[in-house]
């Protein structure tokens, strides 16, 4: 452990916050291409809520990270100015929404790890962090049930349910090493008690899925290829196609306010 | 009402009680054709609403800030809501959602023609908001009077939460109208696709329209196709003055002896024809629309098939 | 009559190929009873409460929610309208309005 500084620096807590804000933009940006598609009309709505939180979420954390950087970026220079390569979030946020059991799935793996996480961090010692994960714990908690209740329902379901609940798992399960990886910015945060260290959530995100999972006569796939980079602006190649989409309009119009 | 009463008195009775300003309930006695008037009304403007959702939804991706992104999301979420609260005033009528669903697809009932219009820019959602919901509002202002409780309530509580909606987009427009030379013009020409199809969104005209007496005795409808297309144009005539846009009418303007704006001819066969299901947008809307039904009915049965297994458990043990 | 006397309002409700309807009831702020404000469709009680608060809380408008099965809720009947609730009209001493009392104490 270093003993370099009693409290996080800017430049730290601008690592934190645009990591954390980027899975946040993303994890949106596909719930929201959910709509006027959903299974459901209840769901439409939903999803939408889920969309909407991240989205709140997503904006005060970029606002957080540029105000750490000090070169003047706002949420929108920082949400549409930067290329794949430059943001940070994990690529389980990025996987495209496939049916609805993948969706669900990515929820539950995304969700477990973000309540986890944030109710450590609103017990941090960065006080601007600390804040935003108050909220969104709150927000989180909820997420993480509504996409519990959907994994049993789906595992418990139909043959069908259960085989698409199966495969999704399958094809999800190699990104969720990445969650939990020593990141050189999260180390440091972890430091001095801004985020907890990524082992201390670890466990209880395996604990609570195997859980969950085993109720839901869902198996745990044995796999052990694990896909990262994202945190380190290695990405799938799905992130370009969705930030062309996103940022095409604004781009197109550099100068332009909205 | 004693059983006795035959039919006609019934309907006397009936008639009465709505003079009256009674409200009707779910569980009163009603003409067959009371009946199927509602079922009808009121799934169409379930419909419109959850059809709706595709031509704002289609800009949520691409929306040019973080902050539109959320108001435009959370608005197409209230669309979402609005059907919900529709389909479930129509259900007390004794049908239910998926019969209307079911009748929606097979194109044997109607949803607001105005969402067979593309959204070609993001000025569209601007144009949308402002024009289409300030249309809407006008129209459903005068809906929290119908004569069904069950969809007056439902009114009530859409045009509390669509108050928003049109504010939006005239600000939205706003910021384009008075932005770069590339954003007005962005703007300008999406209110010049909009504006004579809003207007037709109050239905043909009055004396074209054969339904109108009736729904009106019954106080279903409480205000003319033509007057409240009236209406929404002398409200809207100084709001694009302030817009800094312009209507695309140039037959547009102040008549001091009616004390209204005049307006030119409205093109009734592009009405018909969209309406007829020959729109730009129709077979994509219905098409989306039951791919999302099809693709979804795994997920429905799943739940189901979940929940009976829940059942018998319980009443195993 | 307009058709099964069964629920809050008139409906057939057929499980077959749709989610059964719950009717919501909704607290709005502590103090309050829980008024009904809608129905929705949900497979089970759990989705039923979430799917409530979705559509029926996005302004915060609840503190507390209740669900029930439509199918689950008893209705009067409107024509027996007469017998149910007009004898209360004949018992004017159960209003306050009854009694005359001097304005000045506060009763």
């Amino acid at each position: 452990m270093t003993v370099e500084a009693a409290e996080l620096s800017a430049v730290g807590i601008h690592e934190v916050a645009l990591a954390l804000g980027d899975d946040c933009l993303v994890l949106s940006h596909r719930l929201a291409e959910w709509t006027a598609h959903a299974p459901e009309l209840e769901e439409e709505v939903a999803l939408a809520n889920l969309a909407l939180d991240l989205l709140g979420q997503a904006r005060s954390l970029l606002t957080l990270a540029g105000e750490t950087e000090g070169r003047g970026r706002d949420e929108d220079q920082l949400a549409y100015w930067r290329d794949d390569r430059e943001f940070r979030n994990l690529l389980l946020v990025e996987q495209p929404n496939g049916d609805f059991a993948v969706t669900m799935t990515r929820q539950l793996f995304f969700s477990t790890y973000q309540e986890l996480l944030y109710a450590r961090m609103a017990a941090g010692t960065e006080p601007r962090l600390a804040a935003i994960a108050a909220k969104g714990v709150m927000e989180a908690r909820y997420h993480l049930e509504h996409s519990r209740l959907w994994v049993q329902r789906l595992g418990g379901g139909t043959e069908e349910s259960h085989r698409r609940m199966q495969r999704a798992l399958e094809l999800l399960w190699p990104y969720t090493h990445e969650l939990f990886e020593a990141s050189p910015p999260w180390v440091r945060a972890a430091d001095v008690g801004a985020l907890p260290p990524p082992t201390a959530i670890e466990e209880p995100w395996r604990h609570s899925i195997e859980a969950l999972l085993a109720a839901s006569q869902l198996e745990i796939p044995d796999f052990r290829a694990w896909q990262s980079g994202g945190r380190q602006g290695r990405h799938s190649e799905h992130l370009g196609h969705l930030l062309a989409e996103m940022q095409h309009l604004h781009r197109s119009h550099p100068n332009a306010t909205w | 009402m004693p059983p006795t009463y035959s039919e006609n008195s019934r309907e006397l009775a009936f008639q009465e009680a709505i003079d009256a300003d009674r409200t009707v309930e779910p569980r009163d006695w009603m003409p067959d054709r009371y009946r199927s008037t509602m079922v009808r009304q009121i799934a169409q403007h379930a419909h419109s609403e959850i059809i709706g959702m595709q031509p704002e939804g289609n800009w949520i991706t691409r929306a040019p800030s973080l902050r539109r992104k959320a108001i435009l999301l959370a608005k197409v979420q209230d669309e979402a809501g609005h059907g919900l609260y529709l389909y479930a005033a129509a259900e007390t009528l004794g049908v239910e959602r998926r019969e209307l669903l079911d009748l929606l697809l097979a194109g044997r009932q109607k949803y607001s023609s105005i969402f067979n219009y593309p959204t070609l820019t993001w000025a569209d959602v601007g144009a949308i908001g402002w024009l289409v919901d300030g249309a809407a509002i006008t129209n459903q202002l005068a809906l929290t009077k119908t004569s069904y409780g069950p969809y007056a309530r439902a009114m009530v509580r859409i045009c509390r939460e669509e108050s928003f909606h049109q504010r939006q987009g005239f600000e939205l427009l706003a910021e384009l109208s008075r932005g770069t030379p590339a954003q007005h013009q962005m703007a300008q020409d999406a209110v010049n696709r909009w504006w004579w199809p809003a207007l037709m969104m109050f239905g043909p005209p009055d004396a074209e329209s054969p339904n109108t007496a009736q729904s009106m005795a019954w106080k279903i409808k409480r205000v003319s196709n033509d007057d409240l297309r009236q209406r929404f144009v002398d409200m809207t005539v100084p709001q694009a003055g302030a817009l800094g846009l312009d209507l695309p009418d140039p037959q547009l303007h102040w008549n001091e002896t009616r004390r209204h704006y005049d307006f030119g001819p409205i093109d009734w066969d592009e009405f018909r024809q969209v309406v007829g299901g020959q729109g730009p947008c129709n077979v994509q809307r219905t098409a989306v629309r039951r791919a999302a039904d099809q693709e979804g009915a795994w997920v429905r049965e799943a739940a189901r098939a979940w929940e009976g297994r829940q059942q018998g458990r319980t009443s195993a043990a | 009559m307009g058709g099964p006397a069964a629920g809050p309002d008139v409906r057939s409700v057929s499980e077959a190929d749709d989610w059964p309807l719950w009717e919501v009831f909704l607290r709005g702020r502590r103090g309050l009873s829980h008024q009904h404000v809608g129905s929705l469709h949900a497979p089970d009680p759990e989705l039923a409460l979430q799917n409530a608060r979705d559509l029926y809380t996005r302004r915060g408008e609840g503190v507390s929610i209740w669900v029930v099965r439509s199918t689950e809720v008893h209705a009067s009947d409107p024509d027996d309208q007469g017998p149910l609730f007009d004898p209360p009209a004949d018992k004017a001493y159960r209003h306050p309005t009854f009694y005359k009392v001097p304005e000045d104490l506060h009763l």
